[in-house]
């Protein structure tokens, strides 16, 4: 059927980007497109009206009639405008002068707030917080009991005075919380409340006589990103009905594209703090507006990637690793140890969704069979010490009996080989200041979705940091991150077995 | 009507006099036994108590006036109740061509041909659980991604059940949530079924579902209920964890039903979720939940379209009674009104 806004966009602005000047029409047309495409994202119908005027009106304006390139100025309009609705610059959590913070998590049944305030708690627990979690919802069958082990698998005290399953108070229960941190010392304290309907008045007025009886610094809605056209509706009542500071954007690792999103941020004007994106505990991280604008756009998420390298990365060894690359004596070794590090990230799968071109290899991505990281590592463990050093030495009967130990064919030990010793190739490259045929890495505004002319040329890195061992840890990133892309939409062999 | 006939087991000790059973004509039903002979179990008709949609669908077009010129206006109105823009265009031209056709011009009229478009559309002959009585103990499979309310379905669905007297058995087979197996067990005890529970913590949630139907197959249940843990449908070995129940379930049994349980607001995702659920688990029919909010859950319309797949059941409130059969006729004039 449809792909999703990504992939619309991006075709849009394909028909957009072969033409030199734009008339009003070609503007029209777009913009039908985007609103077309908007929508099936999930996109609440009016804000999808307030954004195509104001990105019409901004396109018809001069900005793009003097631009050099008008097409492209269009796409960094409509870049612009999402930044915008998304809510602008960055806020971060605010925290209470004087201690405890209180936050305050509110929201639609089944939107994931218990398994959020977990992660919250383990979050602000690793920047030397000490949190306490509140069992407010006392409504759900056993809210109380998932909130406990939460709290153990997080390493967080929880407050629990009440068994719920429709027993206690959460009003007095959140009361006797602060009073209970302020006596404990706690730093922060996180409630857990009932998820309810926004026309559910009697509820409403419940969470109303929370928030009065805790005054929260932050009250924080928690919305799923698979949300349709009711977003609208849903943020209006929690925002009317109970006041909401931020947003928490949760279940984004679904293939949603979260136009919920938009429409919140649009409706309520308050901004989304946090994404969710995963079951794990960690997979938690503050949301930036410009980022999640360029996702949509399909130019790739690269900052993040970046980021999670750099935690999945001990810098020193990102700074032997880089070493090693330039001084041509990267080995197999050092390739099963990088598919380690690598696993440390996650899934392979979702980190090369954050790539740029993404989008239109969303197909390949879903077929991608992760256990072709377990055959290759299987291959490479059956090697001897001085094979894995020294790949030259592999000839036929080495190849054989590596195959029979890893239980493959000795084509596929010749094939990982092969795609070894060309991805030691390209990875010098990198080392040495250039950059490998990297499909789809935005300069610009122009070339995302992996134009075909990109390829071949040479692109500057996008960031080069100040800190020598930050630099090396980003260099080797860009290098692990772009062989798997280039080579799947090349269609020739991989270095981390993405043959298919 | 005042319930809905199903065939359950016929109990050899009780006879036919608990409450709600109404007739007692001798089903005779085949039903295989694990070392492949076939083995005649009788069954019996029972009257199931009917649940309403007590407050109903809540109307999508209160604030628009139908007359012949704006009816493209319903449209966007359609597209807001999660439709979709294609199916909200579709719906729109349908209405207008037999608007002309029939020369109808006051409100009334429009109204009714837009519920018989919408009716047309959804109306489905398999839209009733299947509990006819071919197999014991029938199985039903609940599945959809999280926070759906896939564990709360159970329990109204048991509660109804043992209402009528039937003999039902729950799976817990959601292993990986953080006490999802209490929340499943305090709906059990609610409902008076019988629970299976995980030996382990984080025992493989297909191993959970085997002991589940033997244990309904050694206990004589009528049917038996699997929970399983909310995954997203782009999690291919989240997905491929279901077929897998699904596999090792139809060891001993059929599975009589396997139901997606998709939250009413959920928007053009649901498409998507299930097809992905189609695919990996089978599913023969949807179980609408939160209809009780301000969202219409239109995309079960491009589903049933697309897909086939007919909407079962819904789900309107927390309580155990509060879900009904879904009707046609019934969403479609709550939307319009």
């Amino acid at each position: 059927m449809f792909g999703n806004l990504s992939d619309r966009l991006v075709e849009t602005f394909k028909n957009l980007r072969t033409k030199g000047k734009l008339s009003p029409a070609d503007i029209d047309a777009t913009l039908r497109e985007i609103r077309r495409a908007l929508l099936e994202a999930d996109v609440a119908l009016e804000v999808v009206k307030l954004f195509t005027t104001a990105v019409r009106d901004r396109a018809l304006g001069d900005e793009v009639s003097k631009a050099l390139n008008p097409a492209q100025q269009v796409v960094q309009i409509v870049n612009e405008e999402l930044v915008k609705i998304l809510g602008g610059e960055q806020r971060k959590l605010s925290l209470a002068k004087q201690p405890p913070t209180v936050i305050m998590l509110a929201g639609l049944q089944g939107a994931g707030k218990t398994t959020l305030a977990g992660k919250l708690a383990k979050w602000l627990k690793d920047q030397g917080q000490t949190p306490l979690l509140v069992a407010a919802d006392l409504q759900r069958p056993n809210a109380v009991n998932q909130l406990q082990v939460v709290g153990e698998r997080a390493g967080v005290s929880v407050f629990a005075p009440e068994p719920g399953n429709g027993k206690g108070d959460p009003v007095r229960v959140s009361k006797d919380a602060i009073k209970h941190a302020k006596q404990k010392q706690f730093s922060v304290v996180i409630v857990d409340t009932a998820g309810r309907l926004g026309v559910d008045e009697e509820m409403m007025g419940q969470a109303r006589s929370i928030s009065k009886a805790v005054d929260p610094d932050e009250i924080l809605f928690v919305l799923d990103a698979m949300l349709g056209q009711d977003a609208v509706n849903v943020a209006k009542a929690f925002s009317d009905g109970v006041g909401i500071t931020g947003v928490v954007l949760t279940k984004l690792d679904g293939d949603a594209r979260g136009g919920a999103a938009l429409s919140v941020a649009s409706i309520t004007g308050k901004p989304i703090l946090f994404s969710s994106t995963g079951e794990g505990l960690d997979a938690f991280e503050p949301f930036y507006p410009d980022r999640m604008a360029s996702r949509i756009l399909d130019m790739g998420d690269v900052l993040t990637l970046i980021e999670q390298t750099q935690k999945a990365f001990d810098e020193d060894e990102a700074k032997v690793l880089a070493q090693k690359l330039a001084t041509e004596t990267f080995t197999l070794e050092d390739f099963l140890d990088q598919m380690q590090q690598l696993r440390k990230m996650g899934s392979l799968k979702s980190m090369l969704a954050m790539m740029p071109g993404a989008g239109q290899m969303r197909k390949q991505l879903e077929n991608f069979d992760e256990r072709e990281i377990d055959r290759t590592e299987a291959i490479i463990r059956s090697m001897t010490p001085m094979e894995r050093r020294m790949p030259k030495v592999l000839n036929g009967s080495r190849r054989l009996r590596i195959a029979k130990g890893s239980g493959v064919t000795v084509t596929e030990v010749n094939s990982l080989v092969n795609r070894f010793e060309q991805a030691a190739k390209m990875m010098k490259t990198v080392a040495r200041g250039g950059t490998p045929n990297l499909p789809g890495m935005p300069v610009g505004m122009g070339s995302f979705g992996g134009s075909k002319a990109a390829k071949s040329k040479t692109k500057k890195p996008t960031s080069k940091s100040g800190n020598p061992a930050k630099r090396a840890a980003e260099e080797a990133a860009r290098a692990l991150g772009a062989q798997p892309v280039s080579d799947s939409e090349t269609g020739s062999g991989s270095a981390f077995g993405l043959s298919k | 009507m005042a319930g809905l006939l199903f065939w359950k087991k016929k109990q050899p000790a009780e006879g036919a006099s608990g409450p709600g059973v109404e007739s007692t004509a001798n089903q005779p039903a085949a039903q295989a036994t694990l070392d492949g002979t076939v083995e005649r179990v009788e069954s019996e008709a029972v009257q199931l108590p009917r649940r309403n949609l007590a407050r109903g669908v809540r109307s999508l077009f209160s604030k628009v006036k139908f007359n012949p010129d704006n009816l493209d206006d319903l449209e966007d109105i359609l597209i807001q109740g999660d439709f979709g823009v294609l199916a909200a265009g579709n719906i729109v031209f349908e209405v207008k061509k037999r608007a002309k056709l029939t020369a109808a011009a006051t409100e009334a009229e429009l109204k009714q041909i837009l519920v018989d478009v919408l009716v047309e559309a959804m109306d489905h002959p398999d839209k009733s659980l299947n509990l006819d009585g071919s197999k014991f103990p029938y199985v039903f499979l609940v599945v959809g991604v999280n926070g759906v309310g896939k564990t709360t379905t159970i329990g109204k669905l048991a509660r109804w059940l043992t209402d009528g007297e039937w003999n039902v058995v729950i799976g817990a087979a959601d292993t990986f949530r953080a006490a999802a197996v209490d929340q499943i067990a305090t709906w059990a005890e609610r409902a008076g079924a019988k629970l299976v529970r995980p030996k382990t913590e984080g025992q493989d949630p297909a191993s959970v579902a085997f002991e589940a139907v033997e244990m309904a197959v050694q206990t004589n249940a009528d049917i038996v209920i699997i929970d399983t843990a909310g995954r997203l449908q782009n999690k291919a070995d989240l997905m491929d964890e279901l077929s897998k129940i699904r596999r090792v379930v139809e060891k001993q049994t059929a599975i009589t039903e396997v139901l997606l349980v998709l939250d009413a607001t959920t928007g053009q995702n649901g498409l998507v979720q299930a097809k992905a659920f189609a695919d990996s688990a089978n599913v023969t029919g949807i179980v609408l939940t939160k209809l009780d909010g301000t969202a219409r859950g239109g995309i079960v319309y491009t589903i049933q379209q697309e897909l086939g797949i007919p909407v079962k059941l819904v789900g309107v409130g927390e309580g155990i009674n509060d879900f009904a059969f879904f009707d046609a006729q019934e969403f479609a004039r709550g939307l319009v009104s």
